[in-house]
């Protein structure tokens, strides 16, 4: 990990901020990455007063992971409820399932309920005040526990073990 | 012998007519669901996947056209992924506080239904009327 110093207050935002430059100019030109990399510098100092302290990420390569499976996740999602949204016989049994959150930063709750809303059949809706649980409306589930039980296995462990173990 | 160029046309319809199948299946979810909740479902999941096709195809096309490798299209997916589920959320957040009615046959009466909100500040009932 790069150590985060005074004129580089916010070492990932920096890189993320070159790769977004380079990626909107289509070019690698010297004088972008110059461009970019001054932008890259200046922008984190500038609004480094704002930033909120996040997580440290702490096993990158699982995240990687965790990318992958979302993404093969999304696809599964869009499926199935395209399936749900064309079949006319079928008739979705939608609830309202309240899911006890173990994670604790905001940041990794963001993490985990933009998960949730983009992976099958599931919108979280809610975040309770205390930030203790997490309503979720599914548009089709026949046994919520399992539902629970499965964001559980497949989501919140291995965000846990990213950032927060 | 089929050409290169032309398996890669293939592919490239082939992600333009998924990309379109899926927007179109979206759209649909929002005229045929029975109420607001479900009808969240629809626009938050299949419109992704349906930008996201055309996105790769659209990728496919300019790499191969140009000369050079297009990636601009990866940030506009990324964008999307990153704002799709915080709208959808704000939506639920908002019916669920004016207390939208949802379909009969949905398992499980949250709280929310319930108890008036309470204000964050001052942990009281916030004046907030229901419609």
């Amino acid at each position: 990990m790069i150590r985060s110093r005074s004129w580089l207050p916010i070492p990932l935002l920096s890189v993320l901020l070159l790769i977004v430059w380079l990626l909107l100019q289509q070019s690698v030109a010297f004088g972008q990455w110059l461009l970019g990399g001054f932008l890259a510098i200046v922008i984190p100092i500038v609004i480094h007063p704002f930033w909120e302290p996040q997580p440290y990420l702490k096993r990158p390569f699982l995240l990687l992971r965790y990318y992958l499976r979302v993404l093969v996740d999304i696809v599964i999602a869009n499926l199935q409820v395209s399936r749900i949204i064309v079949d006319p016989r079928r008739r979705p049994n939608p609830a309202f399932v309240v899911y006890p959150l173990e994670l604790k930063e905001y940041f990794t709750i963001t993490i985990l309920a933009s998960t949730i809303t983009l992976t099958p059949g599931t919108v979280s809706a809610h975040l309770r005040l205390d930030g203790k649980s997490l309503l979720i409306h599914t548009l089709d589930v026949d046994d919520p526990d399992a539902l629970i039980k499965e964001i559980h296995e497949r989501y919140e462990r291995p965000l846990k073990e990213i950032f927060e173990c | 012998m089929i050409g290169f160029y032309t398996v890669m046309e293939a592919v490239i319809a082939f992600f333009l007519v998924a990309g379109g199948t899926f927007a179109l299946i979206g759209s649909l979810g929002l005229a045929r669901l029975q109420d607001f909740y479900m009808r969240l479902h629809g626009p938050s999941k299949t419109t992704t996947l349906g930008v996201g096709c055309s996105l790769i195809g659209s990728m496919i096309y300019f790499s191969l056209t140009n000369h050079t490798l297009s990636l601009q299209e990866l940030l506009i997916t990324i964008f999307l992924f990153v704002t799709a589920p915080v709208s959808a959320h704000m939506l639920a957040k908002c019916a669920l506080h004016q207390k939208l009615p949802h379909h009969d046959r949905t398992q499980g009466h949250p709280e929310e239904f319930d108890e008036e909100l309470e204000d964050p500040d001052t942990g009281t009932p916030s004046s907030t009327p229901a419609p």
